[in-house]
């Protein structure tokens, strides 16, 4: 045992000030969540590669000469090389150019189903829980029986009566998912009205709106955001879904899931045509899931260790 | 804990059930006897009764377990097969035909009745035959089949059990071939008068007089065929069975092929996916035939530019058709500069226009614009290029897209449907360069000209027309001279390829892989399959 | 309970209703209509088969028609498929899908529970970060994808299942396995974190103090407790299980119930589509029925005689 000397001490006293005062800095509730996010590794990694997907999604089609749509019979099916990276396609199209103009796609119908979804379920659920009783009821069986009509069935018929297309897929992906976080604000939102700052805004004559914008919402934020980061994940593989059913987008427009499709029916003679697609699908869907994981554990303040 | 036993009783259950269940079904017989032939039918045919079959599924069955008056042998040309003898009157619109001593397969013998109640059933309009328009060339048989006529009126009648009369509502040389058709095939009339739902499933009622008769009937999932010992000619048949699989996926086909569960994988029975015939040309197993059939695009007459018959022959002009067939559809195609394929008019190997002549095209085009008033392509509204949603077409409409944009600086968009939905649009107009592929029903070119003799014909879908072509087409069905007739029809085509309603891209070919020792599939120039002379070495 | 079970049933009939409304518009808007063929049709024999199925009656007299078959459980002729009704499609289709989505169901809790319950016990040591990873990889690759990849490696270059079709075992391991892939691993996370968040609970420290062993406090309490939220997702789960049936049917060559449909849809065949889609309705109201009482008698949390209400 070291012997430490007693003049390496002075007495504070204890004076009801200092023994107040808070000595961990003051933290904001998001500071808080971002700490915890931060030591999740798994999550991090999950945002490092959506940044670098991100900005290959952006820099990308820079770095061939080669474009998205430009056709070369001649050289079609090659393999991975020092000219094509990630080899070319059955029409002789560059692989490379094309994942990454792809991705814009992919991510772009992923990210925009997620926030029409996050719009009308915030909305929807909200309303339905803060009203309650009845209004409530019927919201809810409303929302039951949308998510009771397959979902396939719905997608496909708004393929065919507006046509197929980017804004059709995305407009058909938000009608049945935003049931989800619906259901999910609405939970929020009936376990949070009964706090006693909402009593205090509604008797100060806080209408609906207020209360939702400034209060709930904001409060139920963390579920939502979870929420929202694992809808963008079940959007591009939704996408990549109705692709192999032949409901996708057409070419020469291409995502991921219109690729990895073609890629299946060539997936034992030009593997690279298939891997290339499913990877960044993986990937992707990868990514969104561990951080959306992670802002959930972050949240959680029990999962603390 | 007794709840959570409930949970875990529950899951238990379950999987009894499932084991139960799967234990329970045979399993598919993978010892391979020697005649037992395993194709793949790639969909559930649309019906097994040759009066209602309207697709290539259903005749490939039809052809195996029934014969007709003749049957397309091995040459291509149509032979005797329930006709034992044929008469043809002068004027040739009478033909008798002579039955041979043949049984069904609940020993019946097979009538002149039996055709005669076989062809009024499919014309009569209350049984919603789709195919009844092929017994049209029968005296009366569209008066009737449109109700505008008696079925007592039509002209096929039973002169004797073993003797049929057949009157024509115009001569028509290539009627032995029709005769092999499936809709000409004959049906037991006792037991469909008895049982009208006969041919719904396999079993007792379900009588044929083919070289194989129909014992199972797995509806979506298999069709079992076994060899007739009542058939007239069995002694040809070598086969003992045939088993065919309903699988939609020809990656799925191909694999299981390589994997020894099937002996055959491709056409006609189902398809061979592209992607692998490189592959499997390099190793040498890939056969292929060309069969009368044309892949082209139709183009919408009364659309602007379309209407324009420059804009029209830019459009073909430009189009590389060779590097199509080597490059995406790999199957040994030949490239089509005609409409009429090759095996009926042979000069259409060298076609009446240069392919991937983009210099004319430029010359067309520039003519076209003037003639309507346009300075440069890009002056041109955007055009929208619809296929039915495939692999194949989706790839060859991407490279028709560029190769349109590169020569000619035409702006294309891409459409595509199901099935269902494009050939409803196609019909009624709403598109403007179509894909569409005419496969022949027999071998005379009159069955690919005579699409577009009527601007509202059911399968112009052009909106053109044209009377001198009409003209022709019309005086060649009373032509008796033979040549005189083929040029006939070849001006016709000529005219065709002048006016350019469709840009022809290409003869179509079967292509397929099968086992070294599968012998004698005979493919008819028209790419129909029969199995009667098959065997395994 | 009686109260209860009334309520939900009256409240699926009306859903069902709905639905059945809402598919029926939908089928008339979509163009298409099941007679397009290549060679068209002579309109006199148009004319003909739409007068034979109806399709001429106005629309109120066709619903009214189809509601009061649907209730004698007669969902009418295919309009493609000449020898077959909707019942039949029905009848020879569903028992394969439900063969192989119990299967899959299977394999989903077995697996799933198993890793989920690892995970949590080992959290945050090598064989939770394992199982976590390949939880996430089995959420992140599509169905489809992963049905070729297995059908490539087990069946084409190992041989040690058969490639395609139905009837025996082996040929239902690799579709349901490839069926499976999704649901395990969201159920293995679902696992993991309820029995991290059952793990923290107070009672479990007691149990501890008590001084039971860790086995008996695993099974007796721990997964007791945790199984909750598994049994409630085991509704959406069916759901999921049959919309992957669609395409794992069509790789695998099963003729199952989802691989009429995917094709009923390209064909524009009304009555199946309508036949199957209220079919499935029915099934996944009845599943999620079924499951919400299964989690009420579990849970003596809740009470279900007091009229539980929503989800």
């Amino acid at each position: 045992m070291q012997q430490i000397s007693k003049d390496k001490f002075t007495v504070v006293g204890n004076s009801k000030v200092e023994a107040e005062k808070i000595t961990k800095p003051s933290l904001s509730f998001w500071k808080d969540v971002f700490m915890r996010f931060k030591k999740n590794k798994l999550a991090i990694s999950g945002l490092v590669i959506l940044i670098i997907l991100i900005i290959m999604a952006i820099i990308g089609p820079y770095l061939t000469s080669y474009n998205y749509y430009q056709n070369d019979l001649m050289k079609a099916n090659q393999p991975p090389s020092s000219e094509h990276y990630f080899g070319t396609d059955d029409l002789g199209r560059d692989m490379f150019a094309r994942i990454w103009y792809g991705a814009k796609i992919s991510l772009f119908i992923g990210i925009a189903a997620a926030l029409i979804d996050l719009a009308i379920g915030v909305i929807w659920g909200g309303i339905s829980g803060y009203k309650g009783g009845r209004t409530d009821e019927v919201m809810m069986r409303i929302a039951d029986v949308l998510y009771g009509i397959p979902y396939l069935l719905l997608v496909i018929l708004l393929m065919v009566v507006l046509g197929q297309g980017l804004a059709t897929m995305i407009l058909a992906m938000s009608i049945t998912g935003w049931i989800n976080m619906a259901r999910i604000v609405r939970g929020q939102v009936l376990s949070l009205k009964n706090q006693e700052y909402i009593l205090a805004s509604r008797t100060l004559g806080a209408g609906l709106t207020r209360i939702m914008g400034k209060h709930l919402i904001p409060n139920a934020m963390g579920p939502i955001l979870v929420t929202l980061t694992l809808t963008v994940p079940t959007a591009i593989f939704t996408e990549a879904f109705l692709s192999y059913l032949g409901l996708g987008l057409t070419p020469p427009l291409a995502s991921w899931g219109t690729m990895a499709n073609d890629g299946i029916a060539a997936m034992t003679y030009y593997p690279w045509r298939l891997f290339f697609p499913a990877m960044f699908i993986c990937l992707t869907i990868f990514a969104f899931n561990v951080i959306g994981d992670g802002i959930r554990d972050a949240l959680d303040p029990r999962q603390r260790k | 804990m007794k709840k959570k036993m409930l949970v875990l009783l529950s899951l238990v259950l379950a999987l009894s059930a499932f084991l139960a269940a799967c234990g329970g079904k045979s399993g598919d017989d993978k010892e391979k006897v020697s005649q037992n032939l395993r194709l793949n039918l790639s969909t559930e045919p649309f019906s097994l009764n040759p009066g209602l079959a309207n697709d290539s599924a259903s005749g490939n069955v039809l052809r195996q377990t029934f014969d007709g008056l003749t049957r397309i042998g091995k040459d291509g040309e149509p032979e005797n097969a329930i006709a034992e003898k044929i008469e043809v009157s002068d004027d040739q619109k009478t033909y008798t035909f002579k039955l041979r001593d043949a049984k069904w397969t609940n020993g019946d013998a097979v009538t002149a009745e039996d055709f005669v109640y076989a062809w009024k059933w499919a014309l009569d309009p209350k049984n919603e035959s789709q195919y009844a328009y092929q017994l049209y060339y029968i005296k009366g048989a569209e008066a009737a089949n449109t109700g505008k006529g008696k079925l007592d009126d039509v002209g096929v009648k039973a002169v004797d059990d073993k003797t049929l009369e057949v009157t024509l509502a115009n001569p028509t040389p290539y009627f032995t071939q029709l005769t092999a058709f499936y809709t000409y095939l004959p049906v037991n009339h006792k037991i469909a008068e008895a049982n009208p739902n006969w041919y719904k499933d396999a079993g007792d009622d379900y009588v044929s007089n083919g070289p194989f008769k129909m014992t199972e009937w797995k509806h979506s999932e298999k069709i079992v065929l076994e060899k007739n010992d009542t058939y007239w000619d069995k002694d040809t048949v070598k086969l003992e069975s045939v088993e065919f699989s309903m699988i939609n996926d020809p990656n799925t086909t191909l694999s299981m092929f390589d994997n020894d569960e099937l002996d055959r994988a491709g056409a006609p029975f189902d398809t061979v996916p592209t992607d692998s015939m490189k592959a499997l040309k390099d190793k040498g197993t890939l056969q292929t035939q060309a069969i009368a059939g044309t892949y082209w695009y139709k183009f919408n007459t009364e659309v602007e530019p379309l209407n324009n018959v420059n804009i029209r022959k830019a459009l073909t002009y430009a189009i590389d058709r060779q590097s199509i067939v080597d490059q995406i559809t790999q199957g040994g195609q030949i490239p089509a500069m005609a409409a009429v394929p090759p095996s009926m008019f042979s000069e259409n190997e060298k076609g009446y226009f240069k392919d991937n002549d983009v210099a004319a095209a430029k010359e067309a085009l520039a003519k076209g614009l003037k003639e309507l008033g346009l300075k440069d392509a890009s002056e041109l509204p955007t055009i929208t290029l619809s296929y039915n949603t495939d692999e194949a077409h989706a790839k060859i409409a991407q490279a028709v897209q560029d190769m349109w944009k590169k020569n000619l600086g035409i702006n294309v968009k891409l459409g595509n449907e199901e099935w269902a939905v494009y050939i409803d649009k196609l019909h009624s107009g709403d598109y403007q360069v179509g894909r569409m592929g005419w496969l022949g029903d027999f071998n005379d070119a009159i069955n690919f000209l005579e699409l577009y003799r009527d601007k509202k014909g059911g399968n112009n879908d052009t909106n053109w027309e044209n009377a001198e072509f009409k003209k022709l087409l019309v005086d060649s069905q009373t032509e008796t001279d033979a040549t005189k007739r083929q040029q006939m029809l070849k001006d016709a085509e000529a005219i065709l390829m002048d006016e350019l309603p469709i840009a022809p891209i290409y003869f179509y070919t079967d292509s397929w892989v099968q086992k070294d020792n599968l012998k004698g599939i005979v493919i008819s120039g028209l790419g129909d399959a029969q199995l009667k002379w098959a065997y395994f070495e | 309970m009686i109260k209860y079970l009334t309520r939900r049933l009256l409240f699926m009939i009306l859903s069902l209703l709905l639905i059945i409304t809402a598919t029926f518009f939908f089928m008339r808007l979509a163009p298409g209509n099941p007679f397009t063929s290549e060679k068209q049709l002579p309109p006199e024999i148009e004319a003909n088969l739409n007068e034979h199925y109806g399709l001429n009656d106005p629309w109120y007299v066709q619903y009214g028609d189809y509601l009061l078959r649907i209730v004698q459980w007669d969902f009418g002729p295919s309009f493609k498929y000449k020898s077959q009704t909707v019942n039949d499609l029905i009848n020879e289709g569903f028992p394969v899908s439900l063969v192989l989505g119990l299967e899959a169901i299977f394999i989903a809790l077995a697996v799933g529970v198993t890793l989920g319950i690892i995970a949590a016990l080992k959290h945050n040591k090598w064989q939770d970060y394992l199982a976590m990873i390949i939880a996430v990889f089995g959420i992140s690759v599509p169905s489809f994808i992963m049905a070729a990849f297995l059908q490539y490696i087990f069946a084409i270059k190992l041989g040690w299942f058969p490639v395609a079709r139905w009837g025996t075992f082996s040929q239902s391991v690799l579709p349901a396995i490839a069926l499976a892939a999704g649901p395990t691993a969201f159920i293995a996370r679902l696992t993991r974190s309820s029995m991290l968040e059952v793990l923290s609970n107070d009672y479990i420290k007691t149990a501890r103090a008590k001084g039971l062993g860790e086995l008996v406090i695993t099974v007796k309490h721990t997964i007791r407790n945790a199984i909750l939220p598994v049994v409630s997702y085991m509704g959406p789960l069916s759901a999921g299980v049959v919309t992957g049936s669609f395409v794992i049917e069509k790789i695998f060559g099963i003729p199952g119930l989802g691989a009429h449909f995917v094709k009923s849809i390209g064909n524009r065949d009304y009555t199946v589509i309508m036949g199957v889609t209220v079919f499935y309705s029915i099934i996944l109201l009845v599943s999620v029925l079924l499951v919400d009482i299964l989690y009420g008698l579990i849970d003596p949390r809740i009470k279900l005689a007091g009229g539980k209400k929503g989800e």
